[in-house]
């Protein structure tokens, strides 16, 4: 059996900084990590692949030093490690990411068919949640999204049975391969490879894809030219700068200290005061 | 079948990658491994880097290593609660072509150095933590096991590079544990203020850049000096004391760190800074007299583990570089000649750290730990009485300056009487001779 997980290389979000002047987010220096939501994906994998044998095979599209991220992929015991970079790639938004990848990902499955694509629940930095179903349709592939559990997988019949949670309920959902699984998180801890696979790791050649190289044919499907999205400004959100006041009860009814707090409201907030008066008077 | 090598290092600091790297140019067959995510991830220093042990090393770095900015300006001040008594040395001379020395950040600096390692042929492992040695039914060092499964890794000598806790040779019995009043604890922040604001403060350009060296009253009596280096986007700053100064104290290292960033000398450089990044890291200070045991059969050892750190100079990852590759050069030459890793073929490791600048500026100042551990008064009396001194020389009230010269001259007697002085003065002067 084959599997292949779409990895993303994302800042760790608990490093990031505000640039206290410009209140734009500073990526530069951050460290990055693999997205925390793609390792239940390679977990899922790795335990499908150690039960009923096969490859996984780790892909990204990045720029160069998403190698790092991929070689974590291996040494945590992935088979096989691809990195779609190139200049055309940059400025990627999720449908020409999930373009790029299932590109990559038809070229794997020329060498050797894909019964199983994983993808994270949704990156860290992006939120989108929308590279996994975009990959789905365009390889025409049964989506399952949300998977909390792989109920069972039958290779002879090449049927699987997972439970996805939706609102409300968990449904089980039955479909054929080959599909496409977006993992949940908290559904499983990724492993602590062994000695073995840190050296297989160590010694494993990436392999890197250029556009070309994945069989891209239309450039115009790549990078900032295939995104119709356009991040127009990205900031934090700016301090509050009100402060807290404190009122001084001493000795008060508690109808004075109500009032005494509806009378600091209302100055703080003049419009209130009229809006809420209007509203009073019916108008 | 277990791997096997010809080498293996334990540590990606300075002194382990340095090793590595030299061994792996020899044409050896080099596993280096690293308990931490990356190199560098783990690794704390102030930082300053000084140019020659890495030229040696790699002539061209200051072409690719991430540098932050050469030093032309060099501040020793001594502190008292509110003051600082001290000299600047700045000079043009210093924006030479080829710096003498730079601040860096050491997590991005170690990844680099790691980088020209792997490239040179070692095979580098991180997040393996070594957690002992497998020896040979004679004894020998013959390989390291790890935290992870199947961790039994085989080679002929193991360099040990693990810095300051050097817990694998602890554990193996090479060496004893680390004495209290032979190591310091130093915490440190770092704090992002943007590059013109810390041009304008400091009164430079381009990559230049300002480090404060700061001893006094700010440690409360312990023995211990305080730091600020410029970066290039931003400032570190951090404190030290001997450890066993810090177990008779009521003052938390934190607090120390505190009340050195609140002196109104430091205050102002730190004005609307950002804290980005604490850390705290031991650094040995027992000089010369602590250097334990440097080779055995199949083994030796490295930078910090080695406790080869000059406290006075602010110097260790100079002589961490310098000991690895030393290290490295004695392991090469027995493999070229086809001789065997014995404690007796290693020992010219001993020889070459003795004829290098290492253990040459460790033994010179072999004296002074003991000197400054014994005699506060270097921390506590003097910076008073210098700042007294200054004040009263300074200041313009109508008092004779013959008056002032006498009421200095008293201060200093009362403060520390005339034998202490002369004591004192006799004493530094044989520490450092
Ligand atoms: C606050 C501070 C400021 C300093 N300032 C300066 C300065 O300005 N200039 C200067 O030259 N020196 C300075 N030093 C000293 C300098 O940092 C050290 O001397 C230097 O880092 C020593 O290098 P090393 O390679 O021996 O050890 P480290 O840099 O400590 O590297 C040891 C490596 O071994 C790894 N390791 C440890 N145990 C294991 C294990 N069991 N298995 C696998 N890996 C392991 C660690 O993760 C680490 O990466 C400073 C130190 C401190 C704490």
């Amino acid at each position: 059996m084959n599997i292949v997980v779409c990895i993303k290389q994302v800042p760790d979000s608990a490093q990031i900084r505000v640039h206290p002047v410009t209140n734009t987010i500073m990526r530069q220096g951050v460290p990055t990590i693999i997205n925390p939501y793609d390792l239940f994906a390679l977990e899922e994998a790795l335990c499908l692949r150690d039960r009923f044998g096969g490859t996984v095979t780790v892909i990204t599209m990045g720029p160069p030093m998403a190698d790092t991220s991929l070689r974590k992929a291996l040494a945590y015991g992935a088979d096989r490690a691809v990195l779609l970079t190139d200049r055309f790639f940059a400025g990627s938004d999720t449908l020409a990411t999930s373009f790029a990848l299932s590109q990559g990902i038809s070229r794997l499955a020329a060498e050797a068919p894909v019964d199983i694509v994983f993808t994270g629940k949704q990156t860290i930095d992006g939120d989108t949640a929308q590279v996994g179903p975009g990959i789905a349709k365009r390889l025409n592939l049964h989506q399952l999204t949300y998977v909390e559990h792989i109920d069972s997988l039958d290779l002879e019949a090449r049927e699987i049975t997972v439970r996805r949670r939706a609102e409300g309920g968990v449904q089980v959902l039955k479909t054929g391969l080959p599909c496409l699984i977006t993992m949940l998180e908290g559904t499983n801890s990724i492993r602590f490879a062994s000695m073995d696979d840190m050296f297989r790791a160590a010694r494993t050649r990436l392999d890197k894809w250029s556009a070309k190289d994945a069989g891209v044919e239309d450039m115009q499907k790549c990078g900032l030219r295939g995104s119709p999205t356009v991040v127009k400004k990205v900031f934090a959100p700016s301090p509050r700068t009100e402060k807290a006041k404190i009122i001084d009860i001493a000795g008060l009814e508690p109808a004075q200290i109500a009032d005494a707090a509806i009378e600091t409201l209302f100055e703080a907030n003049p419009e209130l005061h009229e809006d809420l008066r209007a509203f009073a008077s019916g108008a | 079948m277990p791997e096997t090598f010809d080498a293996i290092v334990v540590g990606a600091g300075p002194a382990g990658n340095s090793a590595a790297l030299t061994l792996a140019r020899e044409g050896l067959n080099v596993l280096q491994l690293e308990r931490g995510e990356y190199p560098g991830s783990k690794n704390v220093q102030g930082a300053i880097l000084y140019a020659n042990a890495l030229e040696q090393l790699i002539p061209d770095f200051r072409d690719e290593a991430p540098l932050e900015r050469h030093i032309v300006e060099q501040r020793v001040w001594m502190l008292t609660e509110k003051s600082h008594v001290g000299t600047h040395y700045r000079s043009d001379d210093f924006n030479e072509e080829r710096p003498n020395r730079y601040t860096i950040i050491r997590a991005q600096f170690d990844k680099w150095f790691s980088s020209q390692v792997k490239d040179a042929g070692a095979l580098v492992i991180c997040e393996t933590t070594v957690t002992g040695l497998i020896r040979d039914s004679r004894g020998k060092v013959v390989g390291v096991t790890t935290d992870r499964e199947g961790g039994e890794i085989f080679a002929d000598v193991v360099v040990l590079a693990d810095g300051v806790n050097a817990l694998v040779s602890q554990k193996a019995g090479l060496r004893g544990e680390l004495k209290p009043d032979q190591v310091a604890l130093a915490v440190k922040e770092t704090h992002y203020l943007p590059r013109d604001v810390i041009d304008q403060r400091f009164n430079i350009k381009g990559d230049e850049g300002v480090v404060i060296e700061a001893a006094g009253t700010i440690t409360a009596g312990m023995l211990g000096t305080a730091f600020l280096y410029t970066n290039g986007e931003s400032i570190s700053v951090g404190v030290g004391c001997i450890v066993s100064d810090f177990a008779g104290s009521d003052i938390s290292p934190y607090d120390l760190l505190e009340r050195f960033k609140e002196h109104p000398s430091v205050r102002p450089l730190l004005a609307d800074a950002e804290l980005k990044e604490y850390a705290a890291h031991l650094i040995p200070e027992g000089g010369y007299k602590a250097v334990p045991q440097v080779a055995g059969d199949g083994w030796l050892v490295a930078g910090d583990a080695g406790q080869f750190v000059n406290s006075l100079h602010r110097e260790g990852s100079n002589m961490a570089m310098t000991t690895g590759h030393l290290a490295a050069l004695t392991i090469a030459e027995l493999k070229r000649e086809g001789r065997p890793m014995t404690a007796a073929n290693l020992s010219t490791y001993r020889k070459r750290l003795e004829d290098s600048y290492v253990l040459k500026d460790l033994k010179k100042y072999r004296d002074l730990p003991t000197v400054l551990h014994k005699n506060k008064q270097f921390v506590t009396a003097y910076p008073e009485l210098l700042s007294q001194a200054a004040d009263t020389w300074f200041r313009v009230d109508g008092v004779d300056k013959r008056t002032k010269e006498r009421s200095i001259l008293r201060n200093f007697r009362r403060g520390r009487g005339l034998i202490g002085l002369v004591g004192d003065a006799y004493k530094m002067a044989r520490a450092f001779r």
